[in-house]
């Protein structure tokens, strides 16, 4: 449980660490709360040479709502999410989320920002972001770039980040009246990560017919999936049993789970089903 | 006795002042990191060191070729098997230590470690143990001469004639073929040592992660007394245990790589595992293949059981159970019901796995014993359609029937298993959890009901049936009593999160009437605590807390003599209260027993030893055997197939209870180490013997979230044999709980044609077998 040996920079601005970035390229790697980096550098399954440590930088870490977005800075921790309370009343999803990722403990070092930029489909943020059609603020060089969350992840440990850009902060189109949203996941034990998760936000007008459809789907495909079919399935439609069925039905048919300890490809479809019917219906009880 | 004082220990636990192995740090420590085989079976072709030793601070890389100079390279097991320190040319499981480098900080040494070159050329392993058996299966342990099979032992106990002719003419015959999983001992503190041999004194002090260290000086004296390390030459000192478990029973390679180091270079050694190796390697505990039978009247009378079982032990026999009993106490299969007619019969093979078989917080495969015959058991119920606690009543041993003999050979003490299961009836509301599940299976809900009345068979143990290593297994006490009436205690065990320092004082408190604050408990140091066999199978208070109570009673003895000097009266005129000597029909004329001790010092008469010290070695006259009631209710969700676990009540009967708030503590603790291996915990290997579950991430060790609250409750019924009627309580729940988690998962199963599921019970497992018979999608 010992790394590799590394060299470690904390700079106190964004331009010195985007600077550090483009000295050591490749070989550097962003610190924020370590939680995902630091297990996997004492596994040895990561050895970079520089760690460069954000936590040192002010103004990266807030929760605020500005020009109908939902902005999240990507230093805050999960805890800080857990606590907000714009968050707690009109974006329950999250609360939901951060609940089941790992420990009070990782909680209250692991960022909103690392769970993303980590790029693995195993961690919950990213479903939610799909959800929720999120957009992703990266700082390089050059000034900010604004990346939508459905063309951030890449393949395994892959994001479209720059190895010379940091992810600053999260942008979530706010949410109006008519609109819920819930995250759940099945877990083998609490801190473990999903066998499946689903995350589901909708939104439905005064006739009861769904206009705004966003599911992501946690853990069952190599990168972070969004359930495009089953969105589609509702948008437009009344939230009947049959309609939602249908939804269901269809996320557990494209996700791309693969058989493992946590269970076979077919039990992971058949929990990407009742957890789809299970959250469109959680999200709609919350509007 | 009876009072739930606070645990003396607690003060420095809680405070962070705990002295651990890995707290000891001696000028010129070096640090050890161990080489281990990625493959489970493969020759090794060569090592190469030579840019491990280029790393900074990297002074030696050790193999298997340089313990042979000087015969060090194999040592014996506990089971008096053999076990490599150090491969010279094979290797025979995953994760075996292969080389260790020595270095002068940890950090240098795990570099090491990751630069030490090992070439080897992998062979197909033996992973099933069925298929071990098979006649053309390549035979492991070739270093054994004339070995041509992967068989270790076979044991049988019981009547086998009258039991085949039983179950030949039976009414009803049940059978399950049941897998009690090989798991992993989670102490929070993983195993290690500092080896500190003192060239000039030719003196080793041994600091180590140990539950039995007078029992380990023997073993190093034995195995490197040829090198003049000699028992007078060696100190094992056991410093505050993170948890032992059982797992901190056996000698680890990595001990005596250590101990060979630091006799070759001079300094101090420190080795201390992380947390995969300590996962991946060290002993397991559990792997019994069970087939298991029960034959009874069709009205219910239990008549027999036959029970044939198959134990993996991995690559070598490196159990720790009494020498007598290769399969522990297993035999204690036979249950708390009554009939006479029982065959067991096991045997082991060795495979390419891990060695072990642990007795992990049960006393030598009870835990095993107790899930056969508590599945079972309800599999009887299931055939003939009567309730499961109805069963279990109409079969108990009767209270009256107590000293009782069971069919594999032991004598039960005492108990009384109705009381203790009617009263966990009571508190659970039995009839009316029945009928709610009624009402629930008629809407299609899951809910199960699990019951477990289980005896436990501890303390071991009687010298003429229990040794080790030929060493026989009685326990010690020293009680000195200063001559202010302040005392210390030594013993032969040694806590490991138990609360030693404060039981062992209670006890000496209530036979010696010197308040338990004023008695200093001292264990783990073998220069100065008598010889002992250790912590573990709940034996700490059955033989050393017994040794205690005989001590004290030596010592009131004496006491008594002092006072009627004193008193100038004869010693039969004295009456004891707690606290002091007082002159029948003159209560006014009294000594304390502070005032009696310090005359012991400064005025005792003449022609008496001075002095107030007593020693006991308490050789156990029988076991002890504590039962508990256990009934569990659960949920299962129809789509997800979770399984909540909505309530528990366990009614212990550890005899008399010592302290009531440590007993509950272990039973909670013990309770969730139940739940582990019922619901969340099992190592798993693929067929080339890689461990699949190999971290904390996928190997799931329960927490508080999974664990519910639980409802625990006593029944008393002390041992007649036990100087305090005190049986030990430390393993109950463990062994008792699976067994009720397991028994109310398959009633909630029933309905759909499901007889048994093998531990660990998963949502997935209940997934699939429900999915076969078609009840989720
Ligand atoms: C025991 C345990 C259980 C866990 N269980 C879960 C779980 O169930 N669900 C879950 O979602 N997570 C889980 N996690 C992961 C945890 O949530 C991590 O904290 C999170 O994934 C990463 O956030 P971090 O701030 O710790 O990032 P770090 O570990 O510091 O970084 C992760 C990666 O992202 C990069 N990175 C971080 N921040 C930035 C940035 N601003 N810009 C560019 N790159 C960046 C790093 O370079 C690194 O490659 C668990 C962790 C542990 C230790």
């Amino acid at each position: 449980m010992i790394p590799a040996p590394f060299e470690y920079d904390a700079p106190a601005t964004l331009d010195e660490a985007i600077a550090l970035l483009e000295k050591h390229g490749d070989e550097a790697k962003i610190l924020a709360g370590g939680h995902s980096l630091i297990p996997m550098m004492k596994l040895r399954f990561a050895s970079p040479e520089h760690l460069i440590d954000i936590n040192n930088i002010p103004g990266l870490s807030y929760i605020k709502e500005e020009d109908g977005y939902l902005k999240i800075g990507a230093m805050t921790r999960e805890s800080e999410l857990e606590e907000s309370e714009i968050i707690r009343s009109k974006y329950p999803i999250f609360t939901d989320a951060s609940k089941l990722i790992a420990d009070p403990q990782v909680r209250n070092m692991g960022t909103i920002g690392g769970n993303i930029a980590h790029g693995d489909a195993a961690n919950d943020h990213p479903a939610v972001m799909l959800a929720l059609k999120a957009e992703v603020v990266a700082t390089g060089p050059g000034g900010q770039r604004v990346i939508p969350i459905d063309e951030f992840f890449y393949g395994f440990y892959m994001t479209a980040l720059q190895p010379n850009e940091i992810l600053t902060e999260i942008r979530i189109p706010s949410v109006g009246a008519g609109t819920g949203n819930a995250y759940h996941k099945l877990e083998r034990k609490v801190g473990d990560y999903a066998t499946a998760g689903v995350a589901a936000q909708i939104a439905v007008d005064a006739d009861g017919i769904c206009t705004y459809a966003g599911i992501g789907l946690t853990n069952v495909n190599a990168t972070p999936l969004r359930a495009a079919r089953s969105e589609e399935a509702l948008v437009g439609k009344k939230l009947t049993e049959e309609t939602i069925a249908a939804a269901a039905q269809a996320a557990s048919e494209d996700c791309n789970p693969s058989t493992d300890l946590r269970g076979s490809e077919e039990y992971k479809r058949s929990m990407v089903r009742v957890l789809v019917k299970r959250m469109i219906n959680k999200a709609t009880d919350r509007i | 006795m009876g009072h739930s004082i606070k645990r003396k220990e607690d003060a420095r636990f809680i405070q962070g002042k705990g002295n651990y192995v890995d707290d000891i740090k001696l000028p010129g420590m070096l640090h050890m990191d161990i080489v281990r085989s990625p493959y489970a079976y493969a020759k090794i072709k060569s090592i190469n060191a030579e840019e491990a030793l280029k790393i900074p601070g990297v002074i030696a890389v050790v193999t298997g070729k340089d313990l042979e100079k000087y015969n060090l390279h194999w040592m014996p097991t506990l089971m008096s098997d053999t076990q490599m320190v150090l491969p010279t040319d094979t290797v025979m499981y995953q994760a075996q230590e292969v080389a260790a480098v020595i270095a002068t900080d940890r950090y240098a040494a795990r570099d090491g470690k990751e630069a030490v070159m090992v070439d080897y050329e992998p062979m197909k392993p033996v992973i099933d143990p069925f298929k071990a058996l098979d006649e053309d299966a390549p035979v492991l342990r070739t270093d054994k001469e004339g070995k041509t099979d992967n068989h270790i032992w076979n044991w049988s106990v019981g009547d086998k004639e009258a039991t085949d002719k039983l179950f030949d003419s039976a009414d009803v015959t049940v059978k399950e073929q049941m897998h009690i999983p090989r798991i992993h001992v989670a102490s929070i503190e993983t195993c290690g040592c500092v080896a500190d041999y003192n060239k000039v004194e030719n003196h080793l002090t041994m600091y180590m992660t140990t539950q039995a260290p007078h029992a380990i000086r023997t073993v190093i004296a034995l195995v490197a007394g040829h090198v003049g390390l000699t028992e007078e030459k060696v100190r094992v000192i056991s410093p505050d245990i993170g948890g032992g478990f059982g797992g901190k029973v056996p000698v680890y390679p990595g001990y005596v790589i250590a101990i060979a180091v630091s006799f070759l270079v001079g300094k101090p050694v420190k080795w201390v595992e992380d947390r995969s190796e300590n996962l991946q390697a060290d002993s397991f505990a559990r792997d019994y293949h069970i087939t298991a039978e029960m034959a009874a009247t069709k009205e219910g009378k239990i008549q027999g059981i036959r029970f044939k079982l198959l134990a993996d032990h991995g690559y070598t026999d490196a159990a720790a159970n009494p020498s007598k009993f290769p399969t522990g106490l297993f035999s204690i299969c036979t249950g708390s019901y009554d009939y006479g007619t029982a065959y067991l019969e096991a045997d082991a093979v060795y495979t390419n796995k891990p060695p072990g078989g642990v007795a992990y917080r049960c006393s030598f495969r009870v835990t095993e014993a107790v899930h056969a015959i508590e599945r079972i058991t309800d599999r009887l119920a299931l055939e003939i359609g009567k309730d499961p606690a109805q069963l279990r009543f109409e079969n108990f041993i009767k209270k009256e029937d107590f000293p009782w003999k069971s069919p594999t050979g032991w004598e039960y003490d005492s108990g009384d298993y109705h009381a203790g299961l009617q009263k966990a009836m009571d508190a659970i509301d039995y009839e009316g959890l029945r009928k709610e599940q009624a009402e629930k299976r008629a809407r299609g809900e899951m809910m199960g009901i699990g019951i477990s009345t289980f005896t436990e068979i501890v303390g071991a143990g009687p010298s003429k049936d229990f040794d080790i290593l030929g060493i026989k297994m009685f326990d010690s006490a020293e009680i000195r009593v200063h001559p202010t009436g302040k005392a210390i205690a030594r013993f032969g065990t040694k806590s490991q999160g138990q609360g030693h320092e404060t039981t062992y004082a209670q006890i000496i408190a209530e036979e010696l009437g010197i308040p338990a604050e004023h008695i200093q408990i001292e264990e783990g140091d073998t220069d100065t605590a008598p010889y002992g066999l250790g912590t573990y199978a709940s034996r700490s208070t059955p033989t050393a807390g017994a040794a205690a109570a005989v001590a004290a009673r030596k010592l009131r003895d004496k006491a008594r003599k002092i006072a009627a000097y004193l008193l100038e009266v004869s010693e039969e005129d004295l009456e004891w209260e707690p606290g002091k000597f007082f002159v029948k029909g003159a209560p006014e004329k009294a000594k304390t027993i502070q005032e009696i001790v310090f005359a012991a010092y400064t005025n005792h008469p003449q022609g008496m030893e001075a002095g107030f010290e007593a020693t006991h070695y308490y050789d156990p006259p029988n076991l002890t055997f504590p039962s508990g009631a256990y009934i569990c209710v659960v949920d299962i969700d129809k789509e997800t197939c979770e399984i909540k676990v909505r309530r528990f009540v366990a009614i212990d009967d550890c005899g008399n209870i010592i302290n009531p708030m440590i007993v509950q503590g272990q039973v909670h603790g013990g309770l969730t180490q139940g739940i582990a291996p019922a619901m969340y915990e099992e190592l798993i290997y693929d067929e080339d013997g890689n461990i699949l579950n190999g971290t904390l991430m996928d190997y799931l060790v329960p927490t508080a979230v999974e664990s519910p609250s639980w409802e625990t409750g006593h029944t008393i019924t002390p041992s007649p044999h036990h100087p305090i009627g005190a049986k030990g309580v430390g393993e109950s729940p463990t062994v008792g709980a699976p067994p009720a988690i397991a028994n109310a998962i398959v009633d909630a199963l029933s309905p759909y044609g499901i007889t048994h599921m093998d531990i660990p019970i998963t949502p997935y497992k209940v997934w699939k077998v429900l999915k076969e018979k078609g009840v989720v999608e």
